[in-house]
């Protein structure tokens, strides 16, 4: 029986008002009655469309297919024949350009909601059934694996279900990458992220925290002294880029990995009983529009700030964050100052910053990226006075295994080069993805180059 | 993995040594390079200077001053405990090779972080002439390892109880008057010690090297917290330092951005409780 509503079954979630005091999740999850429901609008159309938005192509109308009839387990097993993170993948993925843009029902109406119904299945699996998982009888080959975010998770989970023995190494203390240091705990909850890796750590994968690929062990000593087959480079795009322009190492200025890093992975948000201390002000500019600039907005709120500004040069519609991410923002008491580009910080006579010059822009013809250039409005300086700035424009790839590793190919931004197909490098038996490929893009494109690197490495190992 | 602390040995009222086991740290640390380490899941990461490696051990060893939240729970840890958190080396190592005479300078604590270099020159054959300056004689540190890789060693103290009043600038001064030429000089501890010491060798057009220690959380080139600028351009500490060309340094922003998170970490000193108590092993 079709669920003719035009409109997704709504996500229950906490009030604006008070979500943005805590750092408890801001969704709370469909319950088993509104995952029914919602399962109901899919016509399970025979093409397939949405799976073909998928990366990682999981397999949807076959799992809501379950979810309609009320077998959640089921569902969660269909979802898990492809997708290594359902529970993560639920909550951060952009949906609405990936798999949702591509449903029927969205012609008319709004899509189906595949992410609430991945979300749910998975978390329902979380609570209601104790995995059991074996670890495989090894094949014999070892792969490492150079970080533990969601691009490396994914090669390492396919590799040891095909036998291999792997092991993940991970310069922070904790394994998870991103999805511990970047993504905040309201939007995807560190307990789930844990929880993932305890699985993998059960299939058989070795986890390696407190060890930097490039100064603790080179690369070519994993092939040389540790043995290793393959090695599968997933170290993130972890350098921050930041303005250049003047006051930008003014106290209270942060980069974006620094501000998200210590409320996150070091939980500042819950010091002194942790003891790493976050300091935030009265009035917080975050400088750019994606993401990382939502989530830096978010957290300064619910620390304390009074006044939180998103500050991008485009306009609404040019910002690159996900749409429910920036309605969750305003909900929340961001203020957007759009068409605004910082021009310099002004410190006060002890050093800390207490305004930022801006200017005002305009839309001018499209760039190179298909979005229209944004061009200085002359003569429009004007202060912000602000005491906190958070600058979230983006990351570059670490360098530090480019620089310790011969014969392996980069292009200017510093990402490595890797064959889109199967994540090969220039150097033999080396492979890459996620973001150290990419620059800066989202979970699922990681978790989709894992999953063709973890084919490539397979088949070559296996020839 | 554990990080077993194998010896700790207290140097004075307020500095102690620990030496650590990390066999895959050690087995790649050079004078110059950090590691950065938590005391437990709740602990924050803090960057310590290599004082001194042994390979074959596997073992590294740090020296800790008593100055915050961190360093007073590491008081309270003894030999045969464990450390949460061990991730090294870090850092570039300092540019020793080519070096015939250096005056290395260590204040106070960075005494300890300069000695590792001292050995090493020694080691390649340099004369190492070595200033260490101390508040007074009960903080003297190290002074049988300093001997022993010193062609001169000059002790001094502020207060004179050593016998020598003065500070390190003072008698770098007299050296360079008296007519002593340097390759280099080599300048460790506090920075308002390491500015003047710059100022005092620009005079004499010597090369100055000095170690920055600034605020950082992964030590990896990701936070940029520690970014120092040196030359008008931005470097992080943690990947391009912890070594600078002292006399590029811009020493009033240093200083200013060592003092952003003071306020809390005073609070979280002041306030924090230890947890050890709390810890199985």
């Amino acid at each position: 029986m079709i669920n003719n509503d035009l409109k997704k079954t709504p996500m229950p979630e906490q009030c604006p008002s008070e979500r943005n005091k805590n750092f408890l999740e801001v969704t709370t999850g469909y319950t088993e009655e509104m995952a029914v429901n919602e399962a109901r609008r899919c016509l399970n159309c025979k093409t397939k469309p949405c799976m073909n938005g998928c990366p990682v192509h999981v397999k949807i109308p076959e799992f809501i297919a379950y979810v309609a009839e009320g077998k959640f387990e089921e569902a969660y097993l269909k979802i898990k024949e492809t997708n290594a993170l359902p529970a993560v993948c639920g909550r951060v993925c952009p949906q609405e350009t990936q798999c949702e843009s591509k449903c029927v029902r969205a012609i008319k109406g709004e899509s189906v909601g595949i992410g609430r119904l991945e979300r749910f299945v998975a978390d329902y699996h979380m609570k209601h059934v104790e995995d059991i998982i074996e670890k495989i009888p090894s094949n014999g080959k070892k792969v490492a694996v150079v970080g533990s975010g969601p691009s490396g998770l994914t090669v390492a989970g396919d590799l040891a279900k095909r036998g291999y023995e792997v092991t993940v190494y991970e310069a922070f203390h904790t394994a998870g990458g991103v999805l511990m240091y970047g993504i905040p705990e309201f939007r995807l909850p560190k307990d789930i992220v844990q929880k993932e890796i305890e699985n993998l750590k059960k299939l058989g994968v070795d986890i390696e925290t407190n060890v930097v690929i490039g100064k603790t062990i080179l690369l070519d000593e994993l092939f040389e002294d540790y043995g290793f087959d393959a090695v599968y480079i997933g170290s993130g795009a972890g350098l921050p880029s930041f303005m250049g322009i003047d006051g930008e190492s003014l106290n209270g200025v942060y980069s974006a990995n620094e501000f998200l890093t210590r409320i996150n992975l070091m939980k500042g948000y819950k010091f002194p009983e942790y003891d790493t201390p976050v300091y935030i002000g009265k009035s917080v500019a975050v400088l750019g529009g994606g993401n990382v600039a939502m989530d830096a907005a978010r957290c300064a709120k619910r620390l304390g700030a009074e006044n939180v500004y998103i500050v991008y040069r485009r306009g609404l519609e040019e910002l690159p964050a996900r749409a429910e991410e920036v309605m969750h923002a305003k909900e929340e008491g961001i203020e957007f100052k759009l068409l605004t580009n910082p021009t310099r910080f002004i410190g006060d006579d002890k050093g800390w910053l207490k305004e930022m010059e801006v200017v005002s822009m305009e839309l001018g013809e499209p760039d190179a990226s298909g979005r229209r250039r944004p061009v200085k409005i002359e003569g429009s300086e004007h202060i912000l006075p602000i005491d906190t700035a958070v600058i979230a424009i983006g990351q570059t790839p670490n360098p530090l295994i480019k620089k310790t590793t011969e014969g392996l190919d980069t292009n200017k931004k510093g990402c490595i080069i890797a064959d889109e197909e199967t994540g090969k490098t220039s150097k033999k038996h080396v492979y890459a993805g996620g973001d150290v490929v990419t620059g800066a893009a989202t979970v699922i494109l990681a978790m989709g180059a894992g999953k063709a690197a973890a084919e490539a490495i397979d088949k070559e190992l296996s020839e | 993995m554990a990080y077993k602390i194998l010896t700790k040995k207290t140097l004075n009222p307020q500095v102690f040594l620990m030496e650590i086991e990390a066999p895959a740290v050690a087995a790649k640390a050079e004078p110059g390079q950090f590691i950065i380490l938590r005391t437990d899941d709740k602990g924050e990461r803090v960057p310590f200077t290599i004082a001194d490696f042994d390979r074959e051990k596997g073992s590294v060893t740090i020296i800790v001053q008593v100055v915050g939240k961190t360093t007073k729970d590491l008081e309270k840890f003894e030999a045969g405990m464990e450390l949460q958190d061990f991730v090294g080396p870090l850092g570039m190592p300092t540019e020793l090779e080519g070096k015939k005479k250096v005056a290395v300078i260590g204040g106070g604590l960075g005494t300890a972080i300069a000695y590792p270099q001292a050995k090493k020159l020694h080691a390649m054959g340099a004369c190492v002439h070595l200033i260490a300056g101390f508040r007074s004689t009960e903080f003297i540190i190290l002074e049988e390892e300093l001997k022993e890789v010193a062609d001169k060693l000059i002790i001094t103290t502020d207060d004179g109880s050593n016998g020598l009043k003065g500070f390190v600038t003072d008698r770098l001064k007299e050296l360079l008057k008296s007519g002593e030429k340097y390759d280099e000089v080599i300048a460790i501890g506090p920075l308002v010690m390491m500015r003047a010491v710059c100022a005092v060798t620009k005079e004499y057009d010597i090369p100055t090297t000095v170690s920055m220690n600034p605020v950082m959380i992964d030590g990896t080139g990701m936070c940029g917290g520690c970014r120092v600028i040196v030359g008008g351009e931005t470097k992080f500490a943690c990947v391009d330092g912890p070594d600078f060309d002292g006399h590029k340094i811009d020493w009033d922003l240093a200083m200013n951005r060592q003092r952003m998170f003071k306020e809390l970490e005073q609070h979280s000193f002041a306030e924090g409780t230890c947890r050890l108590a709390d810890r199985k092993n």
